[in-house]
């Protein structure tokens, strides 16, 4: 089959699953589970056992049989008894769903209702939280296991925290970590400010929207996409041609050697760095555009007969009001950076002093085969990551009141 | 001291003209209250003033000096918004001090005048909260104080009541009126639409209505000798009654022979004999009509609702015809059973009001 259509087809599948899903889930909710309508006693009571069989009994013998299946197959270890414990909360919780929703004696078309209202966002959420269990929350604790083991002929073995010690011992985790660090103070910034600048500038002008459309426009280009393109403006060729790549263009032009940007040390940091404030900054300028925007006209009108020009407008009076925005902008911004990878993989690959700890993290996983180190690298982009999440998701609430 | 003068001021958007013709001499001291319809211009009339919208047209001089092209905070005003306009991330006392700071003065001046104007305003224990934690009303005192601190020639005010709650309004505008008092050389202009506002607090009124200015004159003055139909319905709540009528004998007195056999009226106000038989207007207040046993020189009318409120009683006639206003009388006192009756009322010569085209013929 075509690509194109394949994919397509997975489009249809996808959202058709979702909606079906969401579709029959009620269905039966609704239908069979919770019908919006009265029981007396003895119908009740009928509901109930049957109830017993299709919402708990079942479920939990599947539930029970594959656990068996998979563990007589495979040797009885540690495993089995945390997966033990997950099945036997699963039967558990059925039991206790079973209950909640069967009541006991006659049931009221009330109870119903209001009990498949409690039951129904839950059924929303079950997708996705499946997915994000399976796919974040396990990895990260199998990442942290893999972090304190090591590959070995045939198998795994447990090395504490010998995966750590090693990793910083190493002068390339340090230099990621440093780099890390450059990134992190200097692209939020960056973006945010030029963001800012921006959404003043553009607010006042008749081609306001184009300016700002162009701007905005590299948040739809991937990052690989943008590494491809600034790998051309900061393309070399011998000082006997003809230079290709705009920067080196108008560094001759003023009368200067063409250079490799790339491997210009600790400089080169700050060319890569280039690439995402230039991504960032329309994010930054939509979302402080609009908190601009949401500032009342009168308290500028008052301040312009208070007598402040527009530096004083700006900074004391706009800037303020919109200083939650303006931390909820770079603190998004920074677990952007904090995980930049495509970036620096497709420019330099971390070469000429240029790594930073995703990319550290590919090297040793992928390239290295690393397990172990390549974790270790993984747990701690995930500690740094983590503070700042919890503070960026913190502010967006307090900003939504 | 800082007198206001508009000479031929005018206002458009584009090819939409708001104001024009705007001529007013503000003397020191005054306080000036601008009504008029919604829409008629008010606050744009007041923002010109205050330098926050273009003058299209015209002059402004504020103290002796044509100030079109000063920017607002050089033209010695200060405004109080409609919705306060308090700059949320300061306290209360940054709010109050910014103009100050802006002009750099020391902080021992700022301090001062900052202390004193809290103390007119009793704002002193709220000195340090942020304007999110302040009631409606105390807003209100930190944005007059704003204005205080900074001394102005002349305060603006763009409906700064018209947030508050009825019993608030009334203690406000008392408030306002001590502050006017307690400096009688500054000049001040209000924006309302309350007419109760208008009155109390007003030096003069300056009516505006159709692009321009309507009347001014003192509040009494307006009342008692409204120079044209609007601004004689305008002022006055329930508005002035108008019967179209034909005069009937002109002079010193007027006659007028009001329309659908009403009755005739006597005005004080004087005519041309060239009026006789002239289609007019007679405008009487309801508080002016009054019971009478004359039947020729009165009004008759069948009261069709009667309304007792105790200090008066309202009367409503039957009006002549289908979707005519009608006629409102307001007798002083308790009157029982005039539902449905056909009474005469009769007001005092000079308190009818003749409009000829419009135009009271005091005026022409
Ligand atoms: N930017 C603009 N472009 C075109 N017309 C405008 C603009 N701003 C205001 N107007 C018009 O100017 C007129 C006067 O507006 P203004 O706000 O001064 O009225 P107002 O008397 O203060 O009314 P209100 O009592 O409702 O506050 C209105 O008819 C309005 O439609
Ligand atoms: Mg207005």
């Amino acid at each position: 089959m075509h690509p194109a259509l394949q994919g397509l087809v997975t489009i249809i599948i996808g959202v058709g699953g979702c909606v079906g899903y969401f579709f029959f889930s009620n269905f039966v909710l609704d239908r069979f589970l919770l019908p919006a309508r009265a029981y007396s006693a003895e119908e009740a009571a009928v509901r109930r056992r049957s109830g017993t069989i299709f919402v708990f009994a079942l479920p939990a013998l599947v539930i029970l049989a594959l656990y068996l299946l998979y563990f007589t197959r495979n040797d009885f270890g540690l495993a089995a008894v945390f997966w033990l414990l997950i099945v036997a909360a699963l039967i558990f919780g059925l039991w206790r769903l079973k209950d909640f929703m069967y009541g006991t004696g006659a049931v009221s078309a009330g109870h119903n209702i209001s009990h498949a209202n409690m039951i129904r966002p839950w059924l929303f959420l079950l997708p996705a939280i499946v997915a994000l269990g399976l796919y974040l929350t396990y990895p990260v604790f199998e990442t942290l296991r893999l972090s304190m083991m090591q590959r070995v002929a045939g198998g795994y073995e447990w090395v504490g925290f010998d995966n750590y010690t090693q990793m910083f011992g190493e002068a390339k985790f340090w230099e990621a970590m440093r780099n890390n660090m450059f990134w992190l103070i200097v692209v939020p910034a960056m973006s945010t400010v030029f963001g800012l600048i921006v959404a003043q500038l553009t607010d006042r002008i008749s081609w306001g929207n184009i300016a700002k459309m162009l701007i905005f426009m590299p948040m739809a280009i991937s990052f690989v996409g943008a590494s491809v393109i600034w790998k051309l403006v900061y393309d070399f060729r011998p000082a006997d041609q003809d230079q290709i790549g705009i920067l080196n263009a108008l560094w001759v032009g003023v009368g200067g050697e063409p250079q490799l940007w790339l491997t210009l040390p600790f400089w080169n940091n700050f060319f890569l760095m280039a690439v995402l404030i230039w991504i960032q900054t329309g994010f930054a300028m939509v979302i402080l555009s609009a908190a601009l925007r949401g500032i009342p006209e009168e308290t500028v009108e008052a301040a312009i007969v208070d007598g402040a020009g527009p530096f004083a407008i700006f900074f004391k009076i706009k800037v303020p009001q919109i200083m939650p925005t303006i931390v909820v902008v770079w603190t998004t911004i920074t677990l952007v950076v904090l995980k930049v990878f495509d970036i620096v993989y497709a420019m330099t690959n971390g070469q000429w002093g240029t790594q930073v700890l995703a990319n550290y993290m590919y090297d040793k996983l992928f390239r290295a085969n690393d397990w172990g180190v390549g974790s270790a690298s993984a747990m701690i982009i995930m500690l740094l990551v983590t503070p700042i999440l919890v503070w960026n998701v913190r502010n967006a609430r307090k900003e939504m009141k | 001291m800082a007198g206001l003068k508009l000479t031929n001021v005018a206002k458009s958007y584009g090819d939409v003209s708001v104001l024009k013709d705007i001529n007013l001499d503000i003397d020191a001291g005054e306080l000036i209250v601008f009504v008029g319809p919604s829409g008629c211009g008010k606050s744009t009339l007041l923002r010109m003033i205050a330098g926050l919208e273009k003058i299209t047209g015209g002059e402004l001089q504020i103290d002796g000096q044509v100030v079109n092209d000063v920017p607002p905070a050089q033209r010695g005003i200060a405004m109080v918004f409609q919705s306060y306009a308090l700059y949320p991330h300061m306290t209360v006392r940054d709010n109050m001090a910014f103009a100050l700071k802006l002009a750099k003065m020391s902080k021992a001046e700022i301090d001062t005048a900052v202390n004193k104007a809290a103390d007119i305003l009793q704002l002193t224990p709220y000195l340090d909260r942020l304007p999110k934690a302040l009631s409606g009303g105390q807003r209100q005192r930190v944005a007059i104080g704003r204005c205080i601190v900074r001394d102005p020639k002349v305060f603006l005010f763009d409906e700064p009541l018209s947030n508050l709650d009825a019993a608030l309004r009334v203690a406000t505008r008392l408030e306002i009126a001590q502050l006017k008092e307690s400096m009688p050389d500054r000049t001040m202009i209000y924006v309302t639409h309350d007419q109760v506002e208008a009155m109390t607090l007003a030096s003069r009124i300056v009516v505006l209505a159709n692009k321009g200015i309507s009347q001014v004159g003192t509040p009494l003055e307006l009342y008692e000798k409204p120079q044209n139909e609007f601004v004689a319905q305008f002022i006055g709540s329930p508005a002035m009654n108008l019967f179209p009528g034909e005069i009937v004998e002109t002079g010193e007195h007027t006659k007028v022979r009001l329309d659908g056999g009403h009755g005739i009226v006597q005005s004080a106000y004087p005519s041309k004999a060239g009026d006789m038989g002239a289609r007019v207007n007679v405008g009487i207040r309801p508080e002016d009509l009054q019971l009478t046993d004359e039947t020729v020189e009165s009004y008759s009318g069948k009261v069709d609702v009667q309304e007792n409120l105790g200090e008066v009683t309202l009367l409503f006639f039957v009006p002549d015809s289908e979707g005519m206003e009608p006629v409102i009388a307001k007798l002083p006192g308790i009157h029982r059973g005039l539902k449905g009756q056909t009474l005469n009322l009769a007001a005092a010569p000079e308190k009818v009001h003749v409009f000829l085209d419009g135009i009271s013929l005091l005026y022409r």
